[in-house]
This record gives structure tokens, sequence and C-alpha cells, in this order.
């Protein structure tokens, strides 16, 4: 693919971030920081990709320790996620099904 | 259609679901499902790049894979909420890590890259490098491994921020030195490693949402490198609004990004040292603060950080239930920067089971404190500090602050007269109608508890 077309992907895809997080309540900040955390656990992918195709033993020491930190990235970031909104779904159950406020 | 569409289709998909999980973060009722739908999205990302063309090395694979999840999982179960902070700037440095690590390995790997990959390369390894060393510092501030530090002159990380560009410059330029290279990881690490150091607690939620920005546009520019789009998304969906975030943590505080990392309040330029301001704090008990809130009709709790360190919130709304049944209306004041993360009381809050309707964000309770009874700050400082309003030479001057000192009557819980992370004195300790507790929150919260019950 080429350049342009990459930061053409790049520019749009900063404007969707902008866009969706501009409207969260403070309340959920702390989850939306660990979601987001998570979700750039994708560099995993790199490792993913390039430990095939890598020579040598340093590389795949370098490749094996970036596979395993990003799997750290990625499987704690979402785990510690949902534990934190458990706490706030919890509340649900305070709302009766059918009242106005059960959305 | 060949393989390859297949697994850009694949990555589509996952797109789809980042940006759809993203959205429903928005509200309390739906995240649940919105980091679970984010998660799909991630595994479908994964599946696909395994399905590509020359992916090989599996027992390398597996083993990594294996680690990452061994020390993963466990840690995320078993992090306490108070802790949270810290578990976030260590998932986000190992992220930037990886991009660091993946950054040296393409660089290694190839001769003659092409400066449409190159220079990805370079962005990649320097931000990467930041974020790793910068989250790491962070870590081991808020675990308060590390108290204190010197606070560089900032000369000093100009001149490494400079001397990491030049390098990279030198490499686009056409030099194959790997050693180069490691100078550049090097350099920026120490800048990572240097700049977080001076910053302390009540700046923490900026840093490490900055940091977080970061690894997400390290993320991007690796994909760039990479050639893969899946990359270039999800990392540019991060940095961007991990970007915002930040800017929302700095605006809260009335300073820019950069006054936090380069003049921080608690190290450079505290102007009042604290008991200067004067005056006496009116000390009081546990069975004076019981009747108080038990006779009253509105009590707004504003929480700070100090619930966090003593362990508090689940005393807090055990207090706050007990207030309730005796028909006083509870409400809690949340500070968009109290605590050390974005939104840090509320999931400490949400943890003791206190309904998501009873946190009120800021703009929201400000015009209630006139109609309150009682505000009850439980080690809260300087998002309570009316020096903020008035005294224009103050460091938090001009920082929108919980308007506190309007409530008929204020009650602290300290745990001593020290001023707060910034090092300012706080006029509302001195105002006639606050009377002060000591103590642990905790140990105070519970004494007051029984109190409250006993009458």
């Amino acid at each position: 693919m080429d350049l342009l077309t990459e930061l053409a992907i790049l520019v749009l895809a900063a404007f969707v971030g902008f866009e969706v997080i501009s409207k969260v309540p403070n309340t959920l900040h702390t989850p939306l920081m660990s979601g987001t955390n998570a979700i750039h656990g994708i560099v995993v992918l790199g490792g993913l990709m390039l430990i095939g195709p890598a020579e040598g033993f340093l590389n795949d020491l370098l490749l094996t320790i970036a596979i395993a930190f990003g799997t750290i990235n990625v499987v704690g970031g979402f785990l510690v996620t949902d534990r934190m909104l458990g706490m706030f779904k919890a509340k649900k159950a305070d709302v009766p099904p059918g009242s106005p406020d059960a959305k | 259609m060949t393989r390859t569409d297949v697994i850009q289709l694949l990555y589509i998909v996952a797109f789809v679901l980042f940006i759809t999980g993203l959205r429903m973060l928005r509200g309390p009722r739906t995240a649940v499902r919105g980091n679970q739908i984010a998660a799909v999205g991630m595994a479908i990302a994964v599946g696909a790049t395994l399905a590509q063309p020359g992916v090989g090395d599996w027992v390398l694979i597996v083993v990594g894979v294996a680690i990452g999840t061994a020390i993963g999982v466990p840690a995320a179960r078993s992090v306490h909420m108070t802790a949270m902070p810290q578990m976030v700037a260590l998932f986000n440095g190992v992220g930037g890590g990886a991009v660091a690590l993946i950054s040296v390995v393409e660089f290694r790997s190839e001769t003659d890259i092409p400066l449409d990959t190159l220079i990805p390369i370079l962005l990649a390894a320097i931000i990467g490098s930041i974020s790793f060393w910068g989250s790491n510092i962070a870590f081991l501030k808020l675990q308060e491994l590390m108290k204190r530090a010197i606070r560089t002159p900032r000369v000093v990380n100009g001149a490494l921020l400079g001397i990491a560009i030049v390098l990279a410059v030198i490499i686009a330029a056409g030099s194959e030195s790997e050693l180069l290279f490691w100078l550049i990881l090097a350099s920026a690490g120490a800048l990572g490693v240097l700049a977080v150091t001076p910053i302390g607690g009540a700046d923490m939620p900026v840093v490490i949402s900055t940091l977080n920005a970061f690894t997400g546009l390290s993320a991007a520019a690796a994909g760039i490198a990479l050639d893969n789009t899946a990359l270039i998304v999800a990392g540019m969906l991060v940095g961007a609004s991990g970007s915002i975030l930040t800017k929302q943590m700095a605006e809260a505080m009335n300073r820019s990004i950069l006054n936090v990392f380069f003049a921080g309040v608690g190290a450079g330029g505290a102007a009042l040292p604290a008991g200067e301001g004067g005056g006496t704090a009116r000390a009081t008990s546990a069975a004076d603060v019981a009747i108080q809130l038990s006779y009253a009709r509105l009590v707004v709790i504003v929480p700070g950080y100090g619930m966090a360190v003593a362990q508090a919130q689940r005393a807090v709304a055990d207090l706050a239930k007990e207030l309730e049944k005796r028909g006083v209306e509870v409400l809690f004041a949340i500070h968009p920067v109290a605590g050390r993360m974005p939104g840090h009381m509320n999931v400490l809050l949400a943890e003791a089971d206190v309904p998501y309707e009873k946190l009120k964000e800021m703009d929201d309770i400000n015009p209630e404190f006139a109609r309150t009874d009682v505000a009850l700050v439980i080690g809260a400082n300087d998002v309570t500090n009316p020096a903020a309003r008035s005294v224009k030479d103050s460091p938090i001057y001009g920082m929108p602050i919980l308007d506190v000192d309007k409530a008929a009557s204020v009650i602290v819980l300290k745990r001593s007269m020290s001023s707060g992370f910034a090092g300012i004195d706080n006029p509302l300790f001195y105002d006639p109608k606050t009377a002060m507790l000591f103590g642990d929150a905790k140990a105070s919260v519970s004494d007051i508890l029984s109190e409250v019950q006993a009458l």
C-alpha cells in the first residue's frame, strides 16, 4: 500500500478517535483509558508478522519479548477494564426492569 | 479473493468492532459490552494476522503469548482498585516497549530501507521508547517505590530529544549503523525517565493519559512501517482519544500539557510555602461530626486521593447509606482530576457500590453547594482550595474547583495540617465554618459511622 493511502487512513482514524471519545463522561474516564490502553496492545500483531521472517537469535529474542509485552497489554488491559466496568454495571440491579430509568 | 484480501476484510471487521466498542464506553450501561466487543475485534485481528502468509516460528509465538498471558491475567485479576493507576501505567509501558522492540528488529533485518518505511520506524522507536520508560517511572512513583527525584533542567531534556532526532536524521540520511539506532532508543528512553521523574501525584492523570496517547501513536507509526492497516487504525484511535483525554485533564487543572511536564507545580514554582496563610484551624471530634451529619438535609461528600490511600471507599459508602437511612440526602462531588488518574474516584466508589447517579461531576454539583448543609471533604485538598478563585499569584489560580466553601459548614478529614500536593496553603481550613477531623481517613470515617449508628 502506498504511503499516501496509509496517511489518509491515519488521518481519518484520528478524527474517528476524536469524535468517539469527546462525549465520554468523567465518570468513565478510567475504564475508557484502560480500554483504549488494551486496544493499543494491537502492536502484538507487529511481533507476530515479523517473527517468522526474522533471522538470528537476537531478533527472535527481541520479538518474543515484544509478543509477550503485547500480550500482557492486550489480555491484561481488556480483563482489568472488564473488572472495573463490572462494578459500574452492578448498579443495574437497583433499577427495576421496565422503569423509565432502565435504558 | 486472495488470502490477503480476506485478511484485509477481517481487519475491517476488527475496526468496526473497535469503534463500536469505544462508542459504547460512553455510558455505564453499555460499557461492559463495549469492552467485550473491542476484545472480540482484537481476537479477530490477531487471528487474521496469524493466517498471513509467511507467519512462522510458531514455537516462539506460543512461548511469547504464554508468557504474556501468564503475567497479564493474574495481574489483571488480582489488582486492587486503588492500585489501578499503576496497573494501567504498566500495561501501557509494555505496549510502548513492544513497539520499540519491533522497530529495532525491522531496522536490523533489512538493508536499504526506503524512507517512507524508515521514517515511521524511527518515529515508532523514539515514541515507543519514551512511552516504555516514562510509564515504568510512572508505575514506580504511583507504587511509591520511588518518592522524590531531582528535576533535571529543561535544557537536558531538550538536549536528549535533540540527540534522538539528530541520530534519526543521520540514519535517515543513509547510515545503517545499528549502534546509532540503539543510541536513539537510549536517549529517548532517558528522556522518558527524566520527564516523568519530577512529576508528582496530582499531575499523574495527565501523565498517564499522555503516555497512553504516545503508545497509540507509536503503534500507528509502526503500522505504516509494516504496511499493516490494523495497527494504523487501532493505534491512531488510541492516539487521538488519548490526546483528547489529556487535553480535558489539563483543562480541568487550568494548565497546559507543556506546563505539566516542564514546570510542575509540585516541584518547581510553588509560591506560597505551606503555613504562611496564617489563621487557626478548628479541630473537631467524630461524635460532633456524626451529630452534624445526622441532622443535615443535604450532605455532599468530596473524595480525594486521601480516600484512595486509606482505602476508605467502603467505609465512606457505608456512612452514606447509614445517613440515607436517616433521611439525609447524600451526594458525591467528583473533581475531574481528583485522585491519580482520570475518573479514579468514580472507580473506587463504584467498587464500594455507590450508585452511579449519586456521583456528580463538578459543573453539576457546584450550584448545589449553596443549599448544602455539610460538605464532607475526605482527603481532598487542592481541588477544594478557594485560593484558586481569588489569589492571583497562587500556582493554582484559575483552576476550576469544587465550591465547597459555599456550603453552610465544612468538615475536612485529613491526616495532618500538611499542605496538599501542590504545596499550597488552603484557606478553606481556616474558614470559621470549617472543622478539621485529623487522622487516617478510613479510621475517621469508621468512627463517624459508629457514632451515627449510636445516635
